[in-house]
């Protein structure tokens, strides 16, 4: 490598756009091209895409005049909302389609890690796999080879070696490919939620697995993620996509508060409540998403609240599926994206949640926390098994009125909560 | 609508330009020579799958030919009256069955290369064209081991007297599934580039192959296409028409070409297949560029 290298941008990314066809791909199939042939029109619903509306009809603009300049070594958390355009970047800087005007400059050996265990085949064994997953993600065999004892220990699969993969648990399958893809030594890494794998412990291995490829080797990763705790803990700088557009760059916590802060209150534009329609729900083929309020201790939907006042979190959701072993859980961050604390209705549940439409509800007594901006962020698991729907929308509020310190000062009290505690002052008679 | 395309700038190994460009035949073989690992594993890959999931396993590599070739004989030669010369129908049909086998597996598995890896298309980058190929070089090890077949066959009907004999020619026999192996990838990629874009296609791949099977000479003699009034000039049009009767005239015949305009017939054949590869190969990275948007 020449010194140009080092100086140089190891990501270029310029005016970069990228167009979508939306609605029915009626001219992907021979009857739709006919019917066209004949002037019959597609009758696609117009939907109102505001800035995003393509220059062709029935196209979108899922990136639109993108630029980001990323320096090497630099850990990127992409943060936005479903359909910022998050995804679509990831798909262009790794190469899956490409853009429709602009142009991206890699100077670096590229991998994605857009979903663990691609291309991993059922009648394989653990081992073959591992050779297959590494080439597909661009290995050489040498190098599988050279860290084969490695990945094979990371994945704790050992004995399994030789078993199809097919008769893994899925927990070992997401730990083997996991495994793979943590093992592979690009200069450049684009990951997109992968850390919605295996159970807590596992996940943390992950993250620290991460964070050392990252400081070790000076890499540069680009990190798509809704937990924003994650983005805040390892990323040293965070970009908000909105509309297809790079909105705030800049160090995590900033881009985080200012992201929360704007987070459009949909349904009707309430403060303190999101609502969804079936299409556009955060969902999976199990559970879907319907609602999520704050209401407060007078009962009116609220994004305001007073410290000493309970807040009342209300989740509504459709299980679609059984879910064997699931729980909701609500965690409420800091406008920082600090993980402040994460609440579940575990105990509550069923062993297997049948489908049917269920409320959550989790009140955070009076008294616990700061005067400041949070934001609640809902999530569904089956603990030690797998992540059911990751952290998605967050709902912003902000805490305010009577102080639960006992502090005179009017100073901004640090901490993601300040609980009341029970406070005694007393003066020590001088004993002799 | 503008398509788009990736390049290795000259100068510099290490920088990857990303942008929409209107090329239309650019391959990087730089590119496809660092993926080699991935090509000797997803061959390995296709053929160990195969035969895992079944219990007979690589058995029906051999089977199905073989039955192909049983009921054939059956329908074509002993009721349908075709005769096949002096060489037993069996043999007759299983000799022409190795190079059409091969073909016929190759352009199923070839055009099927977007939709059956659509998932992984989506997910990661790397050369497609890896994959056909891998599919064709597997599919060899299933042609080789139905040659093993063959052979045995060619041995039981040579020592029962029958007039069959094979020569120094059979060496032939190796550029001869060379051209097919060029043939039947040039119109994979043909076919997996058009249902790319039109779905439906896919449908038509079957029939497809049936009709190009009753128009190429595995069952009957070329002789009968050839002197047949309307028919004579698939011989030419035909590139797998030459290669089947071809391969028969070498594994069965000493390498004597039953028909004089063999050896022009090859030549046209051979053509045409490096045209088929150079127009699907063009195709296959115009559709590759995109076809993540629409599948």
């Amino acid at each position: 490598m020449t010194a140009v290298h080092t100086q140089r941008p190891i990501v270029e990314i310029q005016d970069v756009s990228k167009r979508y066809r939306i609605g029915s791909q009626d001219s992907s199939t021979l009857g739709g091209l006919l019917r066209r042939a004949l002037g019959r029109r597609d009758t696609t619903p117009a939907m109102d895409l505001g800035a995003r509306t393509g220059d062709l009809p029935g196209t979108f603009w899922s990136i639109r005049d993108f630029n980001l300049s990323v320096e090497r070594g630099e850990i990127i958390g992409l943060i936005g909302r479903n359909g910022a355009g998050k995804s679509t970047l990831l798909k262009l800087i790794s190469r899956i389609t490409e853009p429709t005007k602009g142009t991206i400059r890699l100077r670096g050996r590229i991998a994605s890690l857009l979903e663990v265990g691609t291309g991993f085949h059922p009648e394989l064994t653990g081992r073959e796999n591992i050779f297959l997953n590494g080439a597909i993600l661009g290995m050489k065999r040498w190098e599988i080879q050279a860290k084969f004892d490695e990945i094979v220990e990371f994945a704790e699969v050992g004995s399994f070696l030789d078993t199809p993969v097919k008769r893994y648990s899925s927990g070992m399958f997401v730990r083997l490919a996991f495994a793979v893809a943590a093992h592979l030594e690009p200069e450049i890494l684009l990951i997109d939620e992968v850390l919605a794998v295996g159970d807590a412990g596992f996940q943390q291995k992950c993250l620290g697995k991460m964070n050392d490829v990252a400081n070790r080797t000076g890499r540069t990763i680009f990190f798509v993620s809704h937990n924003l705790g994650a983005i805040r803990s390892l990323c040293t700088r965070a970009v908000l996509i909105e509309d297809g557009t790079a909105k705030m760059s800049g160090p995590p916590e900033d881009v985080i508060t200012h992201y929360l802060s704007t987070t459009q209150t949909g349904g009707g534009g309430v403060p303190g409540r999101l609502a969804w329609s079936d299409a556009e729900a955060p969902a999976t083929n199990e559970l879907r998403l319907q609602s999520l309020t704050l209401t407060n201790v007078r009962g009116e939907v609220s994004a305001l609240f007073d410290a000493a006042e309970p807040v009342r979190v209300e989740l509504c959701y459709r299980v679609l599926q059984p879910i064997r072993g699931g729980r909701m859980l609500i965690a409420v961050y800091t406008s920082d994206g600090e993980l402040a604390f994460v609440a579940t209705d575990h105990q509550l549940h069923e062993a297997v949640i049948s489908p049917g439409d269920y409320r959550t509800t989790i009140t955070i007594p009076g008294g616990i926390l700061n005067r400041r901006a949070y934001a609640v962020t809902p999530s569904c698991d089956a603990p030690g098994h797998r992540h059911i729907l990751t952290s998605g929308p967050y709902l912003p509020f902000t805490v305010g009125g009577t102080p639960n310190h006992l502090s005179q000062f009017p100073e901004r009290w640090p901490g993601a909560v300040c609980p009341r505690v029970e406070t005694k002052l007393e003066a020590i008679p001088n004993a002799k | 609508m503008p398509d788009a395309s990736s390049k290795e700038s000259p100068q510099n190994g290490y920088e990857i330009i990303i942008q929409p460009s209107r090329g239309w035949l650019r391959i990087n073989w730089r590119e496809l020579w660092e993926y080699r690992d991935l090509l000797r594993i997803l061959v390995r890959r296709d053929f160990l799958a195969k035969y895992k999931q079944t219990v007979l396993g690589p058995l029906w590599f051999v089977i199905q030919p073989l039955l192909t070739a049983l009921v054939m004989s059956i329908a074509f030669n002993r009721i349908g009256g075709v005769d096949t010369g002096r060489i037993p129908d069996i043999i007759f049909n299983l000799c022409a069955l190795l190079p059409w086998s091969y073909f016929s597996q190759n352009v199923t598995t070839g055009a099927a290369t977007f939709t059956a890896n659509s998932h992984l298309f989506g997910k990661v980058y790397f050369p497609r064209l890896v994959v056909p190929a891998a599919a064709s070089i597997s599919n060899m090890f299933a042609l080789a081991l139905q040659f093993i077949v063959f052979v045995a066959f060619y041995l039981y009907y040579a020592f029962s007297g029958a007039d069959i004999h094979m020569g120094a020619s059979v060496l032939l026999i190796i550029p001869l599934m060379l051209l097919t192996g060029i043939l039947s990838l040039g119109v994979s990629l043909l076919i997996a580039a058009s249902t790319a874009k039109y779905r439906d296609l896919s449908h038509l791949t079957p029939v497809l192959l049936q009709l190009w099977m009753f128009a190429s000479p595995v069952f009957y003699p070329m002789a009968k296409m050839e002197h047949h009034p309307s028919f004579s000039w698939l011989c030419w049009a035909n590139p797998m028409a030459p290669i089947v009767e071809a391969t028969r005239d070498i594994l069965l015949s000493g390498g004597a070409w039953a028909t004089p305009q063999m050896p022009q017939m090859l030549v046209t054949s051979a053509l045409t297949a490096i045209l088929a590869l150079i127009f699907g190969v063009a195709a296959f990275n115009r559709a590759e560029r995109t076809v993540v948007d629409s599948v």
